[in-house]
């Protein structure tokens, strides 16, 4: 039997050592053939062998990309969702988990009709056309002027989940007191005037703020700190503003309902993010490692930074402030991250932990508005911080974005040598407050007058859950 | 017929409950309450906002028992309830007129 076994192998070993008459075939015709015909046999088998390393760089790419649109719509819900959902009063967590869910659906139908289009598509320096409408021609083939190794569907599906994130994180401003159907008319409008242009100009070809194809203010923002958190935090401040406070802010106590649930929700946003900063790469390469590499130092430093702040002032340091500073640093090493190093992204995380810190708990009593659960006070400060940085600390040793026209490696930041690209970092900020502020008054304003903003005031004494929606979180006798 | 009323601190509880067990008291009704005497509250800072708790938890127990259990009652929770520091909470003693039992319409000490 044994003996049986070895002869078997040793067959087996001939089989594969010994080329098949069909490879003997080959190769003789080969020297029997004209040069052309073998130039072109050569050629043929080069073409497969590139078509086939294509491929396989495409499942490598593809597999990551896919995984990270995943890590972004986890963001939004449970991450947002819980954060937020902890953060307010018992009476509200539905209603306020509800506006970030109900956004994964419905911007995903806007992205399918048109939202797609407006960013991506080939339009003016603004805004997208409308080429792409109902995702025609967006299909398996990759469009190699944002990805060439990936499905034109990944990346659709991928730049989705950034949209759905951005108005959510709006919700955070006007929690507690808006009227749901204001809410979603909002957020159609707010996709459709502020997001699909803002995407557009800094992402999308041809657009105005894109830096790497030669925008006319080249911005670097890396995963959106401009497109994503400055707009949502600006247009979350206008939100505050122009809905006014909660009835009793800030005379009557309103403490987190839950600061497990917030906990939890910034520990799943915190891994989410990986998704959106390395996945921002577009591709599974070093690129990827270093952008994820420079949210964890990112994210690490802000959440030390912003308990420091707070341990020295308070005297305690809180885990609430703790998981709110590594979200702060999260969104400050954003527009970073595919720019930096690790020992940047430590310093930028420090910056934003503190300085969000002093925004939300110094800047907002003195200026005394309403951002319920600072929504500003984290992204639109640390979007801001975040931009401005990304212009000192960019290098190319890390990311080569700008070439000169042999293709050599030009500075990149600040620091780098480039100290011009801090007025292009200051353009893409001006812009991203600009038009959150203008877009947003006006979508304010319409939805006021179309359905009104705010619930009556039993309604909001009563909470949302059950005025708005009919259900309770908590069912106490259930 | 007496009633007393007993509030105390959470964490105490347990131990008066053994302690009524074992003087033969088997009736009570225990309510999770708030509120504060002589304990001031603590403050919490949530992104900055202080908010100060002056209502604690405290657990009310009400018993209505015979005249002749009454100080042995009172000395266990008195003695089970301490530990020393403001905020153990008090003992309330009512004269009760009358007590009956629904299910039989027994009255008085019976009927406790």
């Amino acid at each position: 039997m044994k003996k049986l076994a070895v002869c078997a192998g040793l067959g087996l070993v001939l089989v594969v050592v010994t080329p098949g008459p069909r490879s003997f075939a080959l190769a003789a015709s080969g020297i029997g053939q004209s040069p052309q015909a073998a130039a072109q046999t050569a050629g043929v088998r080069i073409a497969k062998l590139e078509q086939q390393v294509a491929a396989a760089q495409t499942a490598g790419d593809n597999a990551w990309m896919l995984v990270c649109a995943a890590l972004v719509l986890m963001m939004t819900g449970p991450g947002l969702a819980l954060f937020y959902g902890g953060l307010v009063r018992r009476k509200n967590v539905l209603a306020t988990m509800m506006q970030s869910f109900i956004l994964m659906a419905l911007v995903t139908l806007l992205w399918a009709l048109f939202g797609y289009s407006l960013c991506f598509s080939p339009g003016d320096a603004v805004i997208g056309g409308f080429g792409a409408v109902f995702l025609r021609g967006v299909g398996g083939a990759p469009n190699p002027a944002y990805a060439a190794t990936i499905p034109q569907q990944t990346f659709m599906v991928f730049q989705l989940m950034f949209a759905i994130i951005t108005p959510a994180l709006i919700t955070g401003a006007f929690a507690e007191r808006m009227k749901f159907k204001a809410m979603v008319l909002f957020m159609i409008l707010w996709t459709i005037v502020v997001y699909d242009p803002m995407a557009h100009m800094v992402w999308g070809v041809g657009g105005l703020l894109n830096a790497a194809q030669g925008g006319r203010f080249p911005t670097l923002d890396f995963a959106g700190g401009t497109v994503v958190h400055i707009t949502s935090g600006v247009s979350a401040l206008v939100c505050a503003l122009y809905l006014g406070k909660r009835l009793g802010y800030p005379k009557e106590p309103m403490p987190p309902h839950n600061v497990v649930l917030s906990v939890i929700g910034a520990c799943m946003l915190w891994v989410g993010w990986f998704g959106f900063n390395a996945g921002s790469a577009l591709s599974a390469g070093t690129l990827a490692t270093s952008a994820f590499v420079a949210t964890q130092f990112g994210a690490a430093a802000a959440a030390l930074g912003w308990s420091a702040a707070e341990w020295i002032r308070n005297g305690k340091p809180s885990v609430l402030g703790a998981a709110s500073g590594a979200v702060a640093g999260l969104v400050a090493i954003t527009p970073a991250s595919g720019f930096v190093g690790p020992m940047a992204a430590l310093a930028i995380g420090a910056i934003a932990g503190v300085g969000c810190y002093w925004m939300v708990t110094k800047v907002k009593r003195r200026f005394g508005y309403d951002d319920s659960l600072d929504a500003f006070g984290v992204h639109g400060a640390g979007g801001t911080i975040g931009a401005l940085l990304t212009g000192i600390f960019a290098s190319s040793a890390i990311n080569p974005i700008f070439g000169d026209h042999k293709g050599g490696p030009l500075p990149v930041g600040l620091i780098n040598g480039n100290a011009g690209q801090m007025l292009n970092q200051l353009m893409g900020v001006v812009i991203a407050w600009g038009l959150a502020i203008a877009g947003t008054l006006v979508i304010l304003k319409v939805v006021d007058l179309l359905v009104g903003l705010r619930v009556p005031e039993d309604h909001e004494t009563r909470g949302l859950d059950l005025s708005l929606h009919g259900e309770e979180a908590y069912n106490g006798e259930a | 017929m007496k009633k007393i009323e007993a509030i105390i601190q959470p964490s105490r509880f347990d131990s008066v409950k053994d302690a009524l067990h074992e003087i033969g008291i088997d009736g009570m009704t225990v309510t999770e309450v708030r509120g504060h005497g002589r304990q001031k509250g603590h403050t919490e800072v949530y992104r900055g906002n202080e908010y100060t708790v002056d209502l604690l938890p405290k657990i009310k127990i009400e018993m209505v028992i015979p005249d002749k259990l009454s100080d042995a009652v009172i000395q266990a929770i008195l003695k089970t309830a301490r530990t020393g520091k403001i905020g153990d909470g008090k003992v309330f003693v009512y004269p009760v007129e009358e007590a009956i039992r629904i299910r039989n319409e027994e009255r008085g000490e019976t009927a406790l």
